[in-house]
């Protein structure tokens, strides 16, 4: 009776949250709109005049698009790698950070293939992938890899829901006729019992540990469609750990940032605190400073056994790409490093910062990997035509570039509208065990 | 067919004509009459129909109609043209000391792939492998590697490796993820990045083995013109040079000719030095060149172009070096 009273409790206290829509939310999702609708209006554009609006041309054949592509597809890898091992390992303070990871995962992994659809020729023939499959390109293996790994984190992400939509079933009486519906609908008749619990807790533990190889499985597929080329900047064997690195760099970071908005917008201060932002801004520390060695290992080796193409290639990514290769490889990982190392730099604010800069200095990084290799093929580029030669990114390339981030904040902000960003059922689990172990403790101490 | 290998009786100029890649009418009726015998091999429904052809020496066959070669006016769609010419190794020799950078295999190339100014499947670029090292003009087709990284990495198996060795595209099949334009080493894809209007010409049905009508969205590139090859003439690019810098050949029949003369690949590469381009890669090209050595012409005579043209060479040193004497 008194969890039934305290899931009460829980279930008031978000409602707010999940119902009272304040005027600043109100402008924002407008504006997220319009960045889509931009966006939209962007991709039609390319689809009735063909990809010669965008920058690309045919040395450098995949742009930002791209990029992107591995940005968010590599952000989902991560957070179904945290995700995963927070829930495998039971970590204590994960609860108020894990939904927030698996919305992450589910919803970049959703955008990310788009943009890998946005650098397709012809989208009118995607379904011969299936009629004509391939087994030995490695675009097919990224195809199996990514919705296999998307079937798997949706499925994870719902099995974390469950128990919060059978709070909410509960105990929204007051809500909208459609919001009882979904949550019924959602809640699968689960009623909390012992068995369902721990017969749920089962699964989701053995999900999370599928989950975490699923990520590292389609993590290599992906840096193999680089690094399995013969191209001089792709064709490296520690690729496929380099992008496990980059990714969980880039997941932490993300994560980071979401932490302190929606602690910031939502006032969630007495459930995410300065404790999670220390141990995320930590495990960003590790993650950096391995990143930071594979950078060098990667640019190293390059550098010192100096190829005549792989010359040509730091050639240009030291005259030409100066800025952006200080930015993503300098900056980009000693900022973090150097916020983080140091105990009093590690506040809410710098950390975040730090995150911001972890973020976007590894987005370069991934375009410094995939720009100027293409400019600097086996054969010199001999055109007059400056776009053949260099690539520049389109209005086209970044009204859809923002529209990804854009939708990717609209429909975190949608989800958090349907279940409280906390989980509820996690709270109570903490609540329980905490009681438990206060009585077996109580128990050992009057035996 | 496997046989003439070991014929050795035969002077290059016969076992020439057999192979019958010159445009003389006899060696068109020996080209294609060899085509049949070889398609005997295979299963071909009999027509019961019998045709009686004159081989190039002298003697009256009889074969069944069937296995008379249709070609060229038989358009050879996307599903036939994934088999190959039988018993063929299609192989291309490039004499560097010859060429002067005329342009005409670029221009033959694009008149026969109606490819727009700068669509160019054959290219000339100019070398200068070090600050010291003598430039030389490199006319680049696809090289069609028995070992095509292209085709590996290929979702869909748009683009094929044939049993004649050579790798084609079939732009129905495309869908333009351009996954193969980045794998490929030598740059020799190109991208159909816009829609025009040529594409919309219907008029010649769209065949792997002639590139045309090229489709929006989707790749090509050189195709070593598989549909001269089935009339037994030389590809275009070999056919319009005027110094006969491009020799074509089969090497199970180890010979190859520039339309003026025909020679042993074996004994050319050996004799001449030929080499593969980039052979560390592993992707064991069937196109070869002869080092340029002995040159027929100076460098210079191939700045005789275009001024646009000649802008393209801006980074090669010799040019650099070129345009501070004043000379071009």
């Amino acid at each position: 009776m008194n969890i039934e009273n305290r899931k009460r409790e829980l279930a008031k206290e978000f409602s707010p949250m999940l119902e009272k829509t304040t005027k600043t939310s109100k402008i924002w999702i407008g504006f997220l709109i319009a960045v889509i609708l931009v966006g939209v209006y962007a991709f039609f554009v390319q689809l009735f005049k063909g990809h010669i609006v965008t920058g690309m041309r045919d040395n450098v054949v995949w742009g930002i698009y791209i990029i992107n592509f591995i940005f968010f597809v590599c952000l989902s890898y991560s957070g179904a790698f945290i995700s995963g091992i927070l829930h495998f390992f039971k970590t204590p303070w994960k609860n108020s950070v894990s939904r927030i990871v698996e919305i992450i995962t589910v919803l970049s992994l959703i955008i990310g293939p788009i943009f890998i659809l946005l650098c397709i020729g012809r989208l009118d023939r995607l379904h011969y992938l299936f009629i004509y499959p391939r087994i030995q390109s490695p675009i097919t293996w990224d195809i199996i890899a990514i919705m296999t790994d998307l079937i798997g984190c949706f499925i994870y992400l719902y099995l974390t829901f469950i128990p919060d939509f059978a709070i909410l079933r509960d105990n929204s009486e007051n809500a909208s006729k459609w919001r009882q519906k979904v949550y019924k609908f959602l809640a699968i008749g689960y009623q909390d019992t012992t068995t369902q619990r721990e017969k749920l807790h089962k699964i989701t533990r053995t999900m999370s540990a599928m989950v975490i190889a699923l990520a590292i499985v389609a993590y290599s597929v992906l840096a193999w469609i680089f690094s399995l080329t013969l191209q001089p900047g792709w064709n490296s064997s520690i690729f496929a750990p380099y992008f496990i690195i980059a990714g969980l760099y880039s997941g932490i970071g993300v994560i980071i940032i979401a932490m302190y908005l929606i602690r910031k917008y939502y006032h969630l201060e007495h459930y995410i605190r300065k404790v999670h932002f220390i141990g995320a801004g930590i495990i960003l520390l590790v993650v950096s400073l391995l990143f930071g060695y594979f950078t060098f290992s990667e640019y190293f080796s390059r550098w010192f056994s100096h190829k005549i193409h792989d010359t040509n290639l730091l050639n240009t990514l030291f005259t030409r790409y100066f800025w952006v290769f200080i930015f993503a490889n300098y900056i980009g990982v000693l900022v973090p490093i150097v916020i983080l190392f140091f105990k009093k730099f590690r506040t809410i604010k710098s950390i975040t910062f730090a995150a911001i800069v972890a973020v976007i200095g590894l987005w370069f990084n991934r375009y410094l990997i995939v720009v100027p290799t293409l400019e600097t093929p086996y054969l010199p580029i001999q055109d007059t035509r400056e776009e053949f030669v260099h690539y520049t990114a389109t209005w086209i390339e970044w009204a859809l570039s923002f529209a990804g981030v854009a939708a990717f904040i609209l429909f975190f902000i949608l989800i958090m509208k349907l279940v409280p960003v906390i989980p509820m059922s996690g709270i109570i689990d903490n609540e329980r065990e905490q009681k438990m172990s206060k009585k077996s403790f109580k128990k050992i101490v009057t035996e | 067919m496997e046989n003439k290998k070991t014929e050795k009786g035969g002077t290059n100029r016969r076992n020439f004509l057999k192979l019958g890649l010159m445009s003389s009418v006899t060696a068109v009726a020996g080209a294609s009459l060899i085509s049949n015998l070889a398609i005997q091999d295979e299963e071909v429904a009999e027509s019961g129909e019998k045709m009686r052809l004159l081989t190039p020496d002298g003697k009256i066959v009889e074969v069944d109609a069937s296995n008379v070669n249709k070609y060229p006016e038989a358009l050879i769609t996307p599903e036939e043209s994934r088999k190959g010419i039988p018993n063929r190794k299609f192989v291309m020799v490039i004499d560097l000391a010859k060429c002067k950078n005329a342009r005409k295999c670029v221009e033959g190339c694009q008149k026969a792939h109606k490819l727009d100014y700068n669509e160019e499947f054959m290219k000339v670029q100019l070398i200068q492998d070090n600050p010291e090292a003598s430039p030389y003009w490199l006319p680049k087709p696809c090289f069609h590697c028995d070992e095509p990284p292209c085709v590996t990495v290929c979702p869909t198996g748009a683009t094929f490796k044939r049993e004649d060795g050579i790798v084609l595209v079939d732009n129905d099949r495309c869908i333009g993820c351009k996954f193969c334009i980045t794998s490929c080493p030598y740059s020799a894809r190109q991208f159909n990045w816009g829609h025009k209007e040529k594409f919309d010409d219907k008029s010649q049905p769209y065949s792997p083995e002639t590139s045309v009508p090229a489709a929006e969205g989707t790749v090509m590139k050189c195709d070593f013109c598989p549909d001269m090859l089935r009339q037994g003439k030389l590809p275009h690019c070999a056919q319009s040079c005027p110094m006969g810098v491009i020799y074509f050949g089969d090497k199970n029949e180890d010979i190859v000719t520039n339309g003026e003369e025909t020679v042993r690949f074996s004994q050319l590469i050996k004799d001449r030095g030929g080499y593969r381009h980039l052979e560390h890669l592993g992707t064991k090209p069937n196109v070869y060149y002869l080092p340029a050595v002995n040159r027929q012409f100076p460098l210079e005579r191939g700045f005789n172009v275009e001024e646009d043209i000649i802008e393209r060479y801006k980074d090669v040193p010799f040019v650099q070096d070129l345009k501070k004497q004043g000379k071009i």
